[in-house]
């Protein structure tokens, strides 16, 4: 398998006045093709500064990234809402095509496919303001795949839903993602969503960020998350990366 | 819509309406109050004039010929002020947003010009720019573009990290992010703006014409004084609300219409 990212030793720091913040520290790892990586560690340990860094948004202070293909897209989606509350759903959708000058008829009429699959056709015409936040979410991830992204990097992306919603979104985003066959790199402090996405899960240490466990979920990958979770070996790897990031508090 | 909506609607209506009846009445009743005072001799017109004397006056003016003129001049010299400091504001407010170093190289300036008052600057203008409709325009820009310099940049530093983030991750250009982003977060700000500015804008006018001009309703109130004919110091007076009322009116109507895009 030819890998699509390897990342060699990633390191950076953020200076202010008042000091030097090493946010991560000799960070390496490598993803193969539509993989799903899930990154977990304690807030404010770095994890959003990889990203960042990924999809170029922060320079980096050192170590290296390989991409395995030319002029690579990467999709980001955020943490919070960010869906522009003055544009309308298609809008929306349609903002990172526009931004990049790749809006056409063909990629317009994509977008707006994605949009009828994952059951928002009918509202296709609303602003942001009359969804719920289970939609604005699948909003943003439709706003994020219309650029056709060889990676796409979720950052605590259902962090600002409740619970059962949470889990409803997680089961609609994988189902997305594997449709779609994208190659994900999540970041999450939630360890059961980590588990119950992904078929890599990382586990970093504090501050620094750099890299504590690594583990291969052998889960059903035709199974929904809210259905893995309810298997045994999830709790098995639970307790385990539980017992990871507990020593590190 | 159900009975119970139904009721809710009509309480709000009904609501709403009384609250504007209200505003009327007391309107109404101070004008009736002024000129039964005046009729029976309670105050003395001739420092108080009257609503009737008002309406005299106005006429006179009318017959005159000079009426219109001096409303126009007035909205003429706001106009132009109006947009002037409203696009000079905004201009020099994305400049700053666009370059933080000029930002926090003209900030304790603008901290110093806001709190300066402006007619302190009077005599000098009138000596620069001459005692003329220039000296006035410029009055009214030093007051109107400070203050939309300073809100706007405020507007535009606010907006969302997460959005620019956003913005960022498209590798959106600085250009997309502010025609894309930053102004169209700040809609309800700029709306704002042009509302302060109307009245930012006729105050100074209205400074500069009690300076320096030969006409206008400063100019009208000013003479009034002047002569101490207080009939056209409050004829000038009411027609200046006037004023300020029909064009605040225009400013929310457009604001309806374009915010509804938004
Ligand atoms: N732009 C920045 N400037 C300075 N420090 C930052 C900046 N962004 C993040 N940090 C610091 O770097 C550390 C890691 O932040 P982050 O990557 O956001 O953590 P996480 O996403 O894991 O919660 C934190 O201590 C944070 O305060
Ligand atoms: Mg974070």
């Amino acid at each position: 398998m030819k890998e699509l990212l390897k990342i060699n030793k990633l390191s950076k720091k953020y200076h202010t006045m008042k000091g030097e913040i090493e946010a991560v520290k000799d960070f390496s790892f490598a993803a193969g093709n539509s993989s799903f990586i899930a990154i977990v560690g304690p807030s404010g340990c770095g994890k959003s500064t990889i990203l960042s860094i990924l999809c170029g948004i922060e320079k980096k202070s050192g170590g290296k990234i390989y991409f395995g293909k030319k002029d690579i897209t990467i999709g980001y989606m955020l943490q919070n809402d960010t869906l522009l509350p003055w544009l309308s759903v298609l809008d929306n959708a349609l903002l990172g095509l526009k931004i990049q000058g790749n809006l056409t008829k063909e990629t317009k009429k994509r977008t707006i496919e994605l949009i009828k699959t994952y059951g928002l056709g009918d509202f296709i015409h609303c602003y942001p303001n009359e969804l719920s936040g289970g939609m604005r979410q699948r909003v943003a991830l439709i706003r994020t795949l219309a650029i056709d992204p060889d990676i796409l990097l979720l950052d605590e992306a259902f962090s600002s839903l409740d619970y059962q919603t949470r889990l409803e979104v997680s089961n609609d985003v994988y189902q997305i993602i594997k449709k779609e066959n994208k190659t994900t790199i999540m970041v999450t402090h939630d360890i059961g969503e980590a588990i119950s996405m992904a078929d890599t899960v990382i586990v970093l240490s504090k501050r620094p960020a750099q890299i504590k466990n690594v583990y291969n979920i052998e889960l059903n990958e035709d199974e929904l998350p809210s259905s893995k979770r309810t298997h045994k070996d999830f709790n098995r790897y639970y307790k385990m990366i539980w017992e990871d990031l507990d020593i590190n508090v | 819509m159900s009975e119970e909506h139904k009721l809710y609607i009509k309480k709000v209506k009904r609501k709403k309406r009384s609250i504007l009846i209200t505003q009327i009445s007391i309107l109404f009743l101070f004008i009736i109050l002024w000129e039964l005072a005046s009729h029976f001799k309670l105050i003395n017109t001739f420092l108080t004039s009257s609503p009737s004397l008002v309406i005299k006056n106005i006429i006179f003016l009318y017959n005159d010929g000079t009426l219109f003129n001096h409303i126009f001049i007035t909205t003429y010299e706001t106009i132009i002020s109006f947009f002037l400091g409203t696009l000079i504001g905004l201009l020099i407010a994305s400049i700053m947003w666009w370059n933080d170093f000029i930002a926090k190289v003209i900030n304790p300036y603008l901290t110093v010009l806001n709190s300066l008052p402006k007619v302190a600057l009077g005599p000098i203008l009138i000596i620069w720019a001459g005692a003329n409709m220039n000296s006035i325009i410029i009055m009214a820009l030093l007051i109107s573009v400070i203050i939309t310099i300073i809100n706007a940049y405020h507007g535009f530093s606010s907006v969302d990290e997460n959005r620019i983030k956003l913005f960022k991750s498209f590798k959106a250009t600085k250009w997309q992010i502010f025609t894309h982003l930053i102004i169209p977060s700040n809609i309800n700000t700029i709306f704002n703006i042009l509302k302060i500015n109307v009245s930012m804008s006729l105050i100074g006018v209205i400074m500069g014409e009690l300076l320096v001009s030969k006409e206008g309703l400063g100019y009208l109130i000013m003479y009034g004084s002047q002569v101490f004919n207080l009939n056209l110091v409050m004829t000038g007076i009411i027609l200046l609300c006037l004023l300020s009322i029909i064009i605040y009116y225009i400013i929310v109507r457009i604001e309806k219409k374009f915010i509804k895009f938004f």
